[in-house]
């Protein structure tokens, strides 16, 4: 009983309050990678295991190209191109190789550690930002700025991605997700297609851990470890969210906000979990408990409408109460 | 127009599961014809018509349109020449997507897909008159999810998309097997006004021997993945569902024992 006192009485909630910020940009970043994710998630049908490579990889040749004098804005433009090309060798793998949408992204991943440890030549490089300007920086004092620039970032990339799906082309790309078999009877190249989505998730993959170096000042081979859990977490927890609140008026648009929503939300969760002293080595099985519950609360709720046992009950309580006119 | 020479295709060579599904095809359709296919299940109906899709290649054989091979071009490179229409009334359409965005995606059927809108005004004002043809009240439905419509409904917003952009050759898989038999009527004349007004040529596969007499200016027959025989308009009108059945009988030396054309 002491124990538990002392442990909520050593809780400062206004050290909660002063992460929240930090908390928020992250949410903002990763939203970036989260639209990647919903880009082949959603709208191809493909769960791309390339993340965790292709975020790393944005970081690390981001990084790279700042060390060796590049200005950070310019950098951010190759993580992006870096993240697209490892998109399209997945979606090669898969269209012109016959490897299973998964299995493909895995092979990538798996080989861009080999190729992000080349990249950066060891498992870690850090850029002294007291040295370089960047738009993006976790130094408490323009920690605003940064939520700002993040924030214009995502609006920018959701109304590009927006303009993009309404496009001939960006419908081509859905068509090929929703049915494929209907979009080849309507003359797409549905693996051409699919190459081009794969690359476009990834690129903006590769921006946002880019962009990620930026804020937390190095990149790491392993920062991009769980990437698709933490991208599928946003895109369902931004679905959830957005179903409960918006209901029918959840348009295309608005599912585009709510990944970002999703992202900043797992982030707020994630703040507040560490600061309940949740030991950091287990924020992944966090992570994990976190997208089983959001991706199991839909399917509760609708369990809990249409149940064999509900009705069963139900059916027999009729049942009770008419016997006895009977 | 089409000319469909000898064409084989195997399934599964050389398994337990070997098929001969092609067994040496030829067809010669002229232009403004409407031929309807019938044979029992596992004749090479859907296979022929999945041939000439390219939804794979064939084994052997050539099938020309126009005078030009197009054996050797991909499922998708065919589509500009080819409407399709499917059994399953899912198959047509994209359930996730309106439809407005499906009408627009057969509208870029053989032309580059860029980026422009891919819904514009004037299509929509378009689409509106085109489902208005359709009587079936969705041309004030266009932002509405076609996942949301019903089986014939999808059926017959897939036949608009088929002929949006004019094909030169319609194909329809069976398109009235999923529906219910009045509902079927319905997409059947909706089908032949659609290929009448617009002066197509169309091939389509049934199992009802009635709707097989009825519709089109020639019927072909088929058994073991070839052509038994082949019904032009003249014999047709005078043809009774009771000569069919004898007339598969003599051409194939067997009975048929499929409940489904019977039941036709």
């Amino acid at each position: 009983m002491e124990a538990i006192l002392t442990y909520f009485g050593a809780l400062k909630p206004a050290a909660l309050l002063r992460a929240c910020p930090g908390g928020i940009a992250q949410g903002l970043i990763w939203g970036i990678m989260a639209l990647g994710v919903f880009m082949t998630f959603r709208m191809l049908n493909i769960a791309d295991m390339t993340v965790d490579g292709s975020f790393a990889t944005g970081g690390a040749v981001c990084i790279m190209l700042v060390l060796s004098g590049w200005n950070p804005q310019a950098a951010l433009l190759m993580s992006c191109l870096a993240g697209a090309t490892a998109g399209m060798v997945t979606g090669l793998l898969h269209t012109m190789l016959g490897i299973p949408d998964i299995l493909a992204g895995i092979l990538t991943q798996i080989s861009l550690y080999s190729i992000n440890l080349n990249i950066m030549g060891k498992a870690n490089q850090s850029v002294n930002v007291a040295k370089v300007s960047f738009y993006f920086t976790n130094n408490v004092r323009l920690l605003s700025r940064t939520i700002l620039i993040s924030a214009l970032c995502c609006a920018a990339m959701i109304a590009i991605i927006h303009w993009y799906l309404g496009t001939q082309h960006g419908s081509a790309l859905r068509a090929t997700g929703a049915n494929e078999k209907m979009a080849r009877a309507q003359g797409i190249n549905t693996n051409r297609m699919k190459v081009i989505g794969l690359a476009l998730g990834d690129g903006l993959v590769g921006l946002s851990g880019g962009i990620l170096s930026q804020f937390q000042g190095y990149a790491d081979v392993n920062m991009g470890r769980g990437a698709i859990v933490i991208g599928l977490a946003a895109v369902i927890i931004g679905e959830v969210l957005g179903q409960a609140f918006l209901r029918k008026r959840f348009n295309l648009l608005l599912q585009l906000v709510f990944v970002v929503v999703g992202a900043i939300v797992y982030y707020l969760v994630y703040v507040f979990v560490i600061w309940l002293k949740f030991p950091a080595d287990d924020m992944k099985l966090l992570t994990a408990v976190v997208v089983a519950v959001f991706l199991a609360v839909p399917y509760l709720k609708d369990h809990s409408k249409n149940s064999f046992r509900h009705l069963a009950k139900k059916n027999a309580k009729l049942q009770r109460e008419e016997a006895p006119h009977a | 127009m089409l000319e469909i020479k000898n064409i084989y295709k195997t399934f599964n060579p050389g398994t337990i599961n070997e098929k001969h599904a092609l067994n040496g095809v030829n067809l010669t359709l002229n232009d403004g014809d409407f031929v309807t296919v019938i044979g029992g299940n596992g004749a090479g109906k859907s296979t022929m018509l999945n041939a000439v899709a390219g939804v794979w290649p064939v084994d052997s054989g050539m099938i020309l349109m126009d005078g030009t091979d197009i054996s050797g071009l991909s499922e998708h490179q065919r589509a500009p020449l080819l409407g399709r229409v499917f059994q399953d009334p899912m198959t047509g359409t994209a359930a996730n997507m309106t439809i407005e965005e499906n009408l627009a995606l057969a509208e870029r059927r053989g032309k580059p897909r860029g980026l422009r809108r891919g819904v514009t005004k004037a299509g929509r004002e378009r689409y509106h008159e085109l489902l208005k043809m359709l009587d079936l009240g969705l041309e004030d439905r266009l932002t509405v999810r076609v996942g949301l419509l019903s089986g014939g409904q999808r059926q017959a917003l897939t036949l608009l998309m088929a002929t949006l952009e004019k094909p030169k050759l319609l194909l329809l898989d069976e398109h009235t097997a999923a529906l219910d038999p009045k509902t079927a009527h319905k997409v059947l004349h909706l089908t032949r006004r659609l290929v009448r007004d617009n002066g197509l040529t169309a091939l389509m596969v049934t199992h009802n021997m009635k709707d097989a007499l009825h519709y089109g200016n020639r019927t072909i027959m088929m058994n073991e993945g070839k052509i038994l025989a082949d019904i032009d308009s003249q014999s047709k009108t005078q043809l009774k569902v009771d000569d069919l059945l004898r007339l598969f009988e003599r051409n194939s030396g067997a009975a048929l024992d499929n409940d489904r054309m019977l039941l036709g």
